[in-house]
């Protein structure tokens, strides 16, 4: 018998001559939370992958319990007791949480559904985890972190030995990660094994017990999560220094720029009577748990959201900004949280991804778009952004979350606009990508450009903010200066309102 | 019951939602009520027991294709090729059962063994097996062609619109190649058999008549509601429909299940085109055609949601029988075949923005 429940052992993987592992080991011990970190491709994913069957790997060998395996197909890995909960949710939202936790192996009695069986297996479940769901509930009804719940207990409902999460607390508020995370804690005391993926240290340092770094595809090492500190793992993890996380903000915050008075929104989920003002060169950061409205509130202010009442000053005259064509004239620039559905085409190139916003612009005499310069402006904002790309034809789905990020960062930047409303910029991105976009956002402000930026990272929030607003249930809790804050205040100013 | 009414009425922050967002969510019911109401209201001799029977009958027929074609609207798909598909049915259904007494059938000769002969050697009518072996044959030859049409979609991701399009254009080539091959030459095929013709008649039960079209697609409603409901396959369509990735990495075969949901609705088709002929007495090349349209229309005013993943068989039943009450009674007022057109689809443009509406959230 080994000592561990999962190995993997001398992991080779190459792409079409591109060696994107090398030589990966990893051991996850029974009854323990396994941290898997990495930059964006550093090959975490593809491991994974390889563990479950969608790659086969070059070299190297997975043994479960000390016996070797080899999984063809992620449905084999299941009936081998190795689950995944994914980061994004594929889940069935107009069927019932029963039908989603048995899909693909519902139990039968004679030709139809054992439903009864299936009713009370999904009620031993959640009981047996610790949640508080109803089986017969349509997924549609639930909120995203029971809908995340449900995922866990489908691949526990496996008889998974070994689960897979990657990155599931993205969507979370600190409440919820709470829950998750006691639920895996009773399935580590149940003798499981856990391997867990993040980008986020301090979830990292609360649940697990061990951690492996890759980097570009090699293995760095295991160490127990105690022997580590935050550094340590950042220079784990970008392979150098990075003296802070946040780069040094050096800016002058100046005049009032931007005023709203009292604004609230028509439809649900509603904005309540929020006012602030935002000054020139200013960050302005919105904090908040996961509906919280921090979306809805910059939607509105960029007018795609129906204001029932407010009024909004640029510079102290008044403007409207009924809609998002009005608001980028006047100046306005929101970057969308959900960068893959309202932010990207994915297969357009960088050209295309990077002029699109500003196309009206490129009008030549005859209503006739001017190449050229589309061409040299997409060039300078990929020289601006340090975006890594091999031309600008490249599709924009090819490239990582943090380059694609730039990209959509540098579209906006060519409406040359005044005031960049962004959500959650940098969400599912890497440490190091993070702090580029930081610093970028650093220059912004340093030129007299204001940013509102909405961010569910308290450590982000206070490490690059001039001051932070708090929403609470749809209604501004406050509004603090970063300098004399910490989270602990923070989180309480979250809950003022619910 | 109560539950699901106070959810409907309350939003997620327990407030009552204002009546006109009910009225809207459910305005193609208030309108199809308005119009039924204003045809009773115009013509009171509507409400009887003729016109009722009349509507069930032209329902049957409807309902059946419907129910094959819903399966496919369920899984994201739509199919063009319906009409075309029963017309092929129903002329392999209208050649095989033609009466022996006609002189230009389909097929002068056929084996001896079809024929059930009197004892001085004269042909009475078909053996019992052959109508069921032609109705197998035509429910076969339906779910053979609408099973290409879902290997296509499934394996070559072909958009189902034009996967069916395609086959539909195809379909009917080689429906008109067999209809030409006729030992009459390409002419309408009719004088049907009268105990085949017996089979859509009149059921006399406790002294009153019931059309057997009803029954039958009362019977095959019930058994499509245990397929949808209780049945693996049917909760694996609704799985594919919803989310055909959550479907994959769930361990469902999205391929297998695609092409029986095809499948079945060839069958139902076959089932279709088998009845109409029956019905209607006579079938020619164009038989079927745009079939699709009212069983589509049907399935989108029952609720059936393009978007994939919704759709009961209640639905489609209530879909059926109210967009037949409206074109019947269209008929019966005298309204005049352009108003008819207009309207109908007026109703289905309608139904779907409504539909719709309810999927997008407002901003």
């Amino acid at each position: 018998m080994s000592q561990y429940l999962l190995e993997i052992k001398g992991v080779c993987k190459s792409f079409s001559g591109v060696q994107v592992l090398k030589d990966v080991d990893l051991n996850v011990r029974a009854g323990s939370i396994h941290a898997l970190m990495g930059e964006n491709g550093a090959g975490k994913s593809t491991l994974m992958k390889c563990l479950f069957g969608i790659y086969k790997q070059d070299k190297g060998t997975f043994f479960l319990n000390g016996e070797p395996f080899n999984f063809t197909d992620p449905k084999h890995a299941l009936e081998h007791g190795v689950s995944m909960v994914h980061q994004e949710l594929n889940q069935v939202l107009q069927r019932t949480v029963s039908d989603n936790i048995w899909l693909g192996r519902y139990p039968r009695k004679g030709i139809f559904v054992d439903e009864p069986k299936m009713y009370q297996d999904t009620k031993n479940l959640f009981e047996r985890i610790g949640v508080a769901i109803d089986p017969n509930a349509k997924l549609a009804d639930l909120s995203v972190s029971q809908r995340q719940m449900v995922e866990i207990v489908k691949a526990v409902s496996y008889n998974a030995k070994v689960i897979v999460l990657d990155e599931p607390t993205s969507s979370l508020t600190e409440n919820e990660v709470n829950k998750l995370f006691e639920i895996m804690r009773n399935l580590r005391k149940e003798g499981l094994g856990l391997i867990y993926i993040s980008h986020k240290m301090e979830e990292i340092f609360d649940i697990s017990d061990e951690v492996t770094v890759l980097r570009d595809g090699d293995y760095i090492g295991t160490t127990p999560t105690k022997e580590l500190t935050m550094d340590k793992i950042i220079n784990m993890m970008v392979g150098r220094d990075l003296e802070h996380r946040f780069p040094h903000k050096a800016h002058t915050i100046g005049e009032p720029i931007f005023e709203v008075r009292n604004l609230s929104t028509l439809y649900e989920p509603k904005v309540h009577e929020v006012s602030f003002t935002l000054h020139k060169g200013e960050i302005l950061g919105i904090s908040g748990l996961v509906g919280s409205r921090r979306t809805e509130l910059v939607e509105a202010l960029f007018g795609a959201r129906t204001r029932s009442a407010g009024e909004f000053f640029l510079a102290g005259e008044p403007i409207t900004n009924r809609n998002p064509v009005e608001a980028i004239a006047n100046g306005f620039a929101l970057i969308t949280e959900e960068r893959r559905e309202t932010g990207i085409y994915p297969v357009s190139d960088i050209k295309f991804n990077t002029t699109i916003a500003n196309v009206q612009s490129y009008k030549g005499p005859i209503g006739l778009l001017d190449n050229a310069r589309m061409t040299s402006d997409t060039q300078k904002q990929i020289d601006v952004m340090r975006i890594k790309t091999p031309s600008q034809k490249e599709l924009i789905r090819a490239l990582s979350g943090g380059n694609q990020q730039k990209v959509i960062i540098g579209r906006w930047l060519l409406t040359n606009p005044d005031i960049l409303l962004m959500d959650e910029p940098t969400r599912g991105i890497d440490v190091g990508a993070k702090f580029e976009i930081y610093q970028l956002m650093l220059d912004l402000v340093s030129q007299g450009k204001s940013i509102i930026m909405v961010s569910s990272e308290m450590p982000e929030l206070i490490g690059i903010t001039d001051r932070i607003a708090v929403m609470s249930n749809g209604h501004l809790a406050g509004i603090v200066n970063t300098k004399n804050t910490n989270q602990e205040e923070l989180f309480k100013m979250t809950t003022m309102y619910l | 019951m109560l539950e699901n009414l106070r959810k409907r009425f309350t939003n997620s922050d327990g407030e009552r939602q204002d009546f006109k967002e009910i009225f809207i969510n459910n305005a193609i019911y208030f309108v199809i009520g308005a119009m039924i109401l204003f045809i009773i209201i115009s013509e009171p001799s509507f409400l009887s027991i003729r016109v009722f029977k009349n509507i069930l009958t032209q329902s049957s027929v409807r309902l059946i294709l419907a129910l094959g074609v819903g399966g496919i609207i369920i899984l994201q798909g739509t199919d063009l090729s319906l009409g075309r598909n029963v017309g092929f049915s129903a002329i392999i259904t209208g050649s095989f059962l033609q009466s022996f007494s006609y002189g230009s059938r389909f097929y002068q000769t056929l084996p001896d063994w079809v024929w059930r002969f009197s004892e001085t050697g004269e042909v009475l009518s078909f053996q019992w097996y052959f109508y069921i072996l032609v109705l197998i044959v035509a429910m076969l030859t339906s779910a053979f062609f609408s099973a290409i049409n879902g290997f296509v979609v499934a394996k070559f991701h072909v958009h189902p619109f034009l996967a069916t399009l395609g086959g539909s254009v195809a379909l009917y080539g080689i429906l008109l190649l067999y209809f030409n091959t006729s030992d009459a030459g390409p002419q309408p095929i009719g004088s049907l058999d009268p105990t085949y013709s017996s089979f859509v008649s009149n059921w006399e039960f406790l002294g009153m008549e019931i059309p057997k079209l009803i029954l039958y697609s009362i019977m095959i409603a019930v058994i499509m509601w245990f397929v949808w409901n209780k049945t693996t396959f049917g909760k694996n369509m609704y799985a594919v429909g919803g989310n055909p990735e959550a479907a994959k990495i769930s361990g469902v075969n999205v391929l297998k299940t695609t092409v029986l949901v095809y499948v079945l609705a060839g069958l139902l088709y076959g089932v279709g085109g088998y009845l109409e002929v029956a019905r209607v007495g006579s079938v020619n090349s164009a038989f079927g055609f745009n079939y699709e349209l009212d069983a589509i229309a049907a399935c989108v005013v029952g609720g059936i949601s393009f978007s994939g993943g919704i759709g009961k068989i209640s639905g489609a039943v209530a879909g059926v029988l109210m967009f037949t009450v409206i074109s019947y009674g269209m008929v019966y007022l005298g309204i005049e075949a352009y108003y008819q057109y207009i309207i109908k689809g007026v109703i289905i443009v309608a139904a779907v923005a409504l539909d719709t509406r309810k999927y997008i959230k407002k901003t």
